[in-house]
């Protein structure tokens, strides 16, 4: 068991270093780095020549656009990011580190809230849809997971937005805290109540678009073990019907379940980046298409490197989850 | 002591299956009256001894199957009469039905996918013990153990997982999950035909001692002739979903009337290979059985085939005592 972890681990580390070159080679292959964008302006009403643009990019360590010093750049990168240090971002002017750490909460809050209820709405619906397979029911269900599976979420969001903020003026429009109200510091529950009403819109959105997804994938999973012959047997058995749609079936259908579920745990930490835009929301998310927009070389790196390991991590909990819910998988 | 009861009560059926039929609508969507369905039963009737055991024989496709789990109401039937130890099975509503599972049981073909994988032997025997308090809670636990060492089953696999077992361990863990219940009658699907040939007479003897022991019925649905032979005390031969004939196991053998049922006995393999085989080869493929043939549905197939064939359907008649044929070659005398 422990051999298998630290195996998965060891290859793990394989996989992120072939991730980091490729984002590597990619962002510094934008054609308008962070120079470009920052001195555009400057450059064309004259206040700067393109030897100062030159001296600043030499200064960034974006200068040299060469394989060779595309690659001397990437091992010093490397060098310091094995030793924890994610390097200097060029856009928010802090460590890559710092910034993760403050804005990747507020996106875990908003993902994990959805992330339950998602689970609270699909799977249940997921059940009873696969239990009266065909009904009216079914096909009701069926066709709202679908389209919440096939709405783009800007889409979704600006529908939303326009119904509840711009004509029923329900929610807010964006941002997290009304910018018109100021609030006593120690007025917590007020805070907290302001930007909760401020996040209704936008977990909505996300739980709308996942539930769905859980719902058809639950649904599915169900089915095939209801069809399957040891349901036979158990109605056989003379159980009631609670006890073989639960015990029978439902246990059977954690397998796949529990396993996929758990294996989004840790990409809950990667922020809604389109969501959290649309609404303004400054989630890791939002920082981070900001960042990339800017050609915050840094920034990119370590966001998409952050991101690389927890889809690995999500994978490795996965494969160990299916050892536990699965009596008949043994690791090795 | 029980087969001293089956002697007492010579006439005494324990289940009686008239006229049953099984249709299955092919779409579900289709628009007009003029449904098309899948006869995969159409008018059966037979009749059960209590404590013996009957044999249901007939190619595959030809609705063994569907006959078992009518029986049980594992599907909800189309049409006919399903009456156990004296009640209609297809009239009673589905939560009395519930208590009356345990008395009924089934044995399914596939020992891999009729258990469930993640639930223990233990659990797997004991769970419906439990649900209908077949025995006291103190007991509970000697009883499955009991139930698993008639089985042929060691104690310590009480922990153990279905995929731990092989073919024939897990036929024997469906079998004791069916007999734990402490039934009347069991119908056995097919037991023997996904396991080695080995392992099979090692089953059908488990099968044969619980039956010599617990006076159970046996409702044996299976398409190899020679265990059918060595099992069952009467026969039945279907064919596209009816009863083509029906007796008692010697008569059957000795003398089998229909031209199908001839075929199929046929078809047996002989161990001796001095002895030449008088195989009658049937000509062509079971037809449709969404277009049966008009009249007699073996007339396409038929060496005898006459002009009344195509015109009337053949009635199950008894030609001799204990021995019934659908044919219209006996009919006409």
């Amino acid at each position: 068991m422990l051999k298998y972890i630290l195996k998965r681990l060891g290859l793990a580390f394989i996989i992120l270093i072939g991730a980091s070159i490729l984002i590597y080679m990619l962002s510094m292959l934008m054609p308008a780095d962070f120079i470009d964008t920052q001195t555009a302006a400057a450059l064309q009403s004259g206040a700067m020549t393109m030897d100062d643009v030159m001296r600043l990019k030499e200064l960034y360590g974006l200068a040299d656009k060469s394989f060779g010093g595309i690659m001397k750049s990437y091992f010093s990168w490397l060098k310091s990011a094995l030793s924890g240090d994610l390097g200097f971002s060029f856009l928010y002017q802090k460590p890559v580190t710092k910034v993760l750490s403050e804005y990747i909460w507020l996106s875990f809050m908003i993902a994990f809230i959805s992330y339950i209820l998602e689970i609270a709405i699909g799977i249940p619906m997921g059940i009873k849809a696969s239990v009266n397979q065909y009904s009216a029911y079914d096909y009701t269900v069926s066709v709202f997971a679908m389209m919440g599976t096939a709405l783009p979420s800007f889409f979704l969001s600006a529908l939303l937005l326009n119904v509840f903020a711009i004509k029923l003026r329900i929610f807010p429009l964006q941002g997290l805290t009304t910018a018109t109200k100021i609030f006593d510091k120690n007025a917590y529950i007020q805070i907290f109540l302001d930007k909760a009403w401020h996040l209704v819109l936008p977990i909505t959105v996300l739980t709308l678009l996942n539930a769905g997804y859980i719902m058809k994938f639950t649904r599915t999973n169900m089915l095939e073990v209801l069809n399957s012959d040891y349901i036979r047997t158990a109605r056989a058995k003379g159980l009631s019907e609670k006890t073989v749609t639960y015990k029978h079936a439902f246990r059977n259908t954690m397998i796949p379940l529990v396993t996929t579920l758990s294996g989004m745990i840790p990409g809950l930490f990667g922020g809604a980046m389109i969501t959290e835009t649309v609404f303004a929301i400054p989630g890791i998310g939002y920082m981070a298409l900001r960042a990339t927009l800017q050609g915050d070389i840094p920034f990119i790196m370590g966001y998409n490197m952050f991101l690389a390991v927890l889809t690995v991590l999500g994978m490795l909990i996965s494969d160990l989850m299916y050892m536990v819910v699965d009596p008949r998988v043994k690791l090795s | 002591m029980a087969s001293m009861e089956n002697i007492k009560k010579e006439n005494d059926y324990i289940l009686e299956v008239r006229n049953l039929k099984k249709y299955y609508p092919l779409s579900r969507f289709s628009l007009g009256k003029s449904r098309a369905y899948v006869k995969a039963v159409d008018d059966v009737s037979f009749k059960i001894k209590r404590g013996t055991t009957m044999g249901l024989v007939g190619e595959s496709g030809c609705g063994k199957t569907t006959v078992g789990r009518s029986i049980l109401r594992l599907h909800d039937i189309t049409g006919g009469q399903v009456i156990f130890d004296g009640q209609d099975l297809a009239k009673i509503p589905p939560s009395k039905l519930r208590k009356m599972r345990p008395q009924m049981q089934m044995i399914f073909q596939d020992p891999y996918s009729s258990l469930s994988p993640r639930m223990p032997v233990g659990e797997i025997i004991g769970e419906a013990v439990k649900e209908h308090k077949i025995v006291p809670k103190s007991e509970y636990r000697s009883h499955i153990l009991k139930v698993m060492r008639d089985c042929g089953l060691q104690p310590q696999y009480f922990y153990r997982y279905p995929h731990e077992f092989s073919g024939g361990q897990r036929q024997r863990i469906s079998i004791a999950r069916a007999v734990a219940l402490k039934p009347k009658f069991i119908i056995c699907d097919e037991p023997l035909s996904a396991l080695d040939v080995s392992i099979q007479a090692q089953i059908i003897n488990l099968m044969k001692d619980l039956q010599e022991r617990y006076g159970y019925t046996y409702l044996f649905i299976s398409h190899d002739l020679s265990v059918v032979e060595y099992i069952s005390d009467t026969i039945g031969v279907m064919y596209l979903g009816s009863m083509v004939e029906i007796g008692d196991k010697k008569r059957i053998f000795d003398n089998p009337m229909h031209p199908y049922t001839k075929a199929l006995l046929s078809a047996v393999p002989i161990s001796d290979p001095d002895v030449k085989m008088n195989r009658i080869i049937l000509s062509g493929d079971i037809p449709s059985p969404v277009n049966p043939p008009s009249g007699c549905k073996f007339r396409t197939r038929c060496q005898h085939c006459m002009d009344i064939c195509s015109r009337e359907v053949p009635k199950l008649k008894e030609y001799e005592e204990g021995h019934m044929v659908a044919c219209h070659l006996y009919s006409q005398d």
